[in-house]
């Protein structure tokens, strides 16, 4: 039992506690904390893996700017938590059912193969490193679908300002492209009337 | 204990799915945690695919794998921001985030 072996066995225990206690946690903050050790826990298994530039990525990303958002949308919302947990144990036969089922199903599968020793790092690999062999690999074979990616995250910007902006009804302020655009027939309204003058009611004589 | 195979990388991801499935099973009013569950089972995808890129005995394919987790990090992070937004304006107008009550679009 080597070094390598001990250190998945341990992120495993980890990785699978924090991924029980995200699920079944009381408080949503307690909840997002332990989402993430469970994203640490497995960039520390990415490590094991040696994929590097994705475990730091993982680390940066979620960590730093997923799970912050998350922890800032639970702590900003005023959520009654006992609300939501009513009849919260009621479906577990079911879903502990399903659970099982996949379980099952996947032992089933991974029972027979897979059982495949690392293949030893190439030379080449070892020389240029995990990072650079990516990089190589994004900006040759799949230049497009980066490019594709990069307007996907523009995309998700504008769709996520777009649907929290709201303006204030109270504040008042001043459009100058309406301003220039005014006219001076929408300052003053010249009405057309008629010179009429109401002749005096004469009383006929000997009526 | 052996030394680690394919088969240990692979059972940790589908154990991760499965516990996944569980919390959506039982945190169904909580739209935060059913976030969160989402969240657990792409990680869990990712593992699969990082486990099978580094068994990989092709060489020349061997950093695919790799690739397809970094889109996958991309299209998740926009997906959750996305999310947490769309929570954010349903608090605003409704005060609550329990999916339970969300049946307006009822047909």
């Amino acid at each position: 039992m080597n070094s390598i072996t001990a250190l998945f066995y341990v992120f495993a225990a980890v990785l699978l506690f924090a991924a029980l206690r995200v699920i079944t946690a009381r408080s949503t903050v307690h909840a997002a904390l332990y989402l993430v050790l469970a994203f640490f826990s497995a960039s520390c298994i990415w490590m094991l893996l040696r994929a590097e530039f994705l475990a730091i990525a993982l680390v940066l990303v979620y960590v730093g700017a997923v799970m912050v958002l998350f922890l800032f949308v639970v702590m900003m919302l005023d959520i009654n938590t006992d609300e939501l947990r009513v009849g919260f144990w009621k479906h577990l036969p079911l879903a502990g059912a399903v659970g099982a089922v996949i379980a099952l199903e996947m032992a089933l599968v991974l029972m027979r193969g897979f059982r495949l020793e690392a293949p030893l790092p190439t030379a080449k690999a070892l020389e240029i490193g995990n990072t650079k062999l990516l990089g190589i690999e994004i900006y040759t074979h799949y230049l497009y679908p980066l490019q594709l990616a990069a307007v996907l995250l523009l995309v998700a910007i504008i769709a996520a300002i777009a649907l929290t902006l709201r303006g204030r009804k109270d504040s008042k302020q001043m459009d100058p492209s309406q301003q220039v655009k005014v006219k001076a027939a929408d300052r003053v309204r010249l009405i057309k009337m008629p010179a009429v003058v109401e002749a005096p009611s004469v009383k006929k004589e000997g009526a | 204990m052996g030394p680690i195979t394919l088969g240990h990388y692979l059972s940790l991801g589908g154990i991760l799915f499965a516990l996944s499935v569980i919390g959506i099973f039982l945190n169904r009013r909580n739209l935060i945690v059913l976030l969160m569950a989402i969240e657990l089972m792409l990680l869990a995808v990712n593992l699969n695919f990082i486990a099978f890129s580094h068994y990989l005995p092709v060489e020349a394919d061997r950093m695919a794998g790799q690739v397809f987790v970094f889109f996958i990090l991309t299209v998740a992070a926009a997906e959750s921001a996305i999310g947490l937004a769309i929570l954010v304006v349903l608090f605003r107008n409704r005060a609550s985030i329990n999916v339970e009550e969300l049946d307006e679009l009822k047909g």
